[in-house]
């Protein structure tokens, strides 16, 4: 820890005797790459609120942003970085933010006789410092948007449909992934509790390959379904897959599997008691 | 026959995985191999890069495309620098899993490839090449 309380380099004074002209031209650095997506008043605010925490900071003498001092600066810039990312700034115009106070302040200590280099370095470190802070944060806050909309997407992607009263099913398509797996199991699970169906199907004559644990996802998904009092059946394995199932070893117990999904709809209808009736001149 | 270069890719998360299951499969068409080969040799990548993700903490996959005479082939070798396999006929055994897997995955796509090498050292991290020819 670097906390020598009362501890003064004169860096509090210098920041606290200037803080109106220091805060002014702040903003005015700070507003004109952003060129206007950001409101003059806004950025006043903003900065001002993060100008009054930094100062604070510095007053208690620490000068580690790591720092117990520092924590309330830390969380209006994690704020603002996430703001930022949000409103789709590049990380470059967000940290700007911090190092437009470093221009602000070397400014100042220009035209003020007795304030020296050790002054400058100081600053000119904390500064950093939380600039290179504010660019984790705006990662952290991009990640978090990146995976919301992941999110999102997956949701979008995984339709759960009534095929018939109370027989639902879900087609899996394309190259599944754990996370995406999961997501179409549980939807399809709420959905049962949900409308309360008896049947569930699983298509999966859009997957390219079915490993062990996309297997035991199904197997899982069934086991589940059937605690619920739901039957669940697994249609479309097209034969290069059911080859492949078979040599890794993997058994379906006694999970009902049909070639197609219309075989196991038909099949769904009839334990339901629907009386499924082919035409004469049917297969 | 110019193959393609050998391709490393990182094994660190689960995309990873789905991002070699596609460049395997591309690799397998360009060898010809059958529909049932591809899906045999895709499905055994996926078990492999999955255990070095899940077992070796992560590592990476060198794929490339060998020749033998006039057959072409797609070649797999997927390294981790983890913990090792202790015991390997146990691990080699159908349905053992330390973990919360199926146990499958070893020996099962030990099956579905034409080669398959598995170098592993107890603290060294484990190797495991596999191959599938063109009929
Ligand atoms: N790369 C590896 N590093 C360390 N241990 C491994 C590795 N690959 C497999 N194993 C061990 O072998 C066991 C069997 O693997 P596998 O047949 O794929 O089944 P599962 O993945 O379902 O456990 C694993 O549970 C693990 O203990
Ligand atoms: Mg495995």
């Amino acid at each position: 820890m670097t906390v020598a309380a009362g501890r003064d380099d004169g860096i509090s004074g210098l920041l606290r005797s200037s803080a109106r002209s220091l805060t002014e031209r702040w903003v005015e650095l700070t507003a004109a790459p952003l060129r206007g997506r950001v409101s003059r008043a806004e950025l006043e605010r903003e900065l001002g609120e993060l100008f009054e925490a930094f100062l604070a900071a510095v007053e208690t003498g620490s000068r580690d942003v790591d720092d117990e001092a520092y924590a309330e600066v830390r969380a209006l810039l994690s704020e603002l970085s996430r703001r930022r990312a949000r409103a789709g700034f590049t990380p470059t115009e967000t940290a700007t933010g911090v190092f437009s106070l470093k221009r602000a302040v070397f400014e100042v200590i220009e035209g003020d006789e007795g304030a020296g280099i050790a002054e400058l370095v100081t600053v000119s470190q904390l500064l950093d410092a939380l600039g290179l802070w504010t660019f984790e944060a705006y990662a952290k806050a991009r990640e978090e948007v990146i995976d919301e909309q992941a999110a999102q997407l997956l949701e979008l992607t995984t339709p759960v449909v009534k095929l018939w009263d109370g027989v639902l099913a879900v087609p899996l398509v394309g190259t599944l992934d754990s996370g995406r797996t999961q997501v179409v199991m549980e939807k399809l699970l709420e959905s049962l509790v949900n409308t309360g169906a008896e049947h569930a199907i699983i298509d999966i004559t859009g997957v390219l390959a079915v490993d062990t644990q996309v297997a035991q996802y199904l197997l899982k998904t069934a086991t589940a379904a059937r605690l619920m009092g739901a039957e669940c059946t697994i249609s479309g394995i097209r034969p290069h897959i059911a080859q492949t199932i078979v040599e890794l070893g993997i058994e379906f117990g006694d999970i009902t599997t049909k070639a197609s999904l219309a075989d196991a709809l038909l099949h769904a209808l009839r334990r339901s008691g629907v009386d499924v009736v082919r035409g004469r001149t049917g297969r | 026959m110019t193959a393609a270069a050998a391709i490393e890719l990182p094994i660190g998360a689960d995309e990873d995985i789905v991002r070699i299951r596609q460049l395997v499969r591309t690799r397998a068409q360009e060898a010809k191999l059958s529909l049932v080969d591809q899906t045999k040799v895709v499905t055994a990548a996926s078990e492999l890069a999955r255990n070095t993700l899940t077992y070796g903490g992560g590592g990476r996959v060198v794929i490339d495309m060998p020749t033998n005479g006039r057959r072409v082939g797609i070649r797999a070798r997927f390294i981790d620098e983890g913990p090792g396999i202790p015991d390997l006929d146990l691990a080699l055994t159908e349905g053992w899993t330390s973990g919360k897997g199926m146990g499958l995955g070893l020996s099962g796509s030990r099956r579905l490839v034409d080669e398959f090498t598995l170098d592993t050292e107890v603290g060294r991290g484990t190797t495991v090449t596999i191959v599938k020819w063109s009929r």
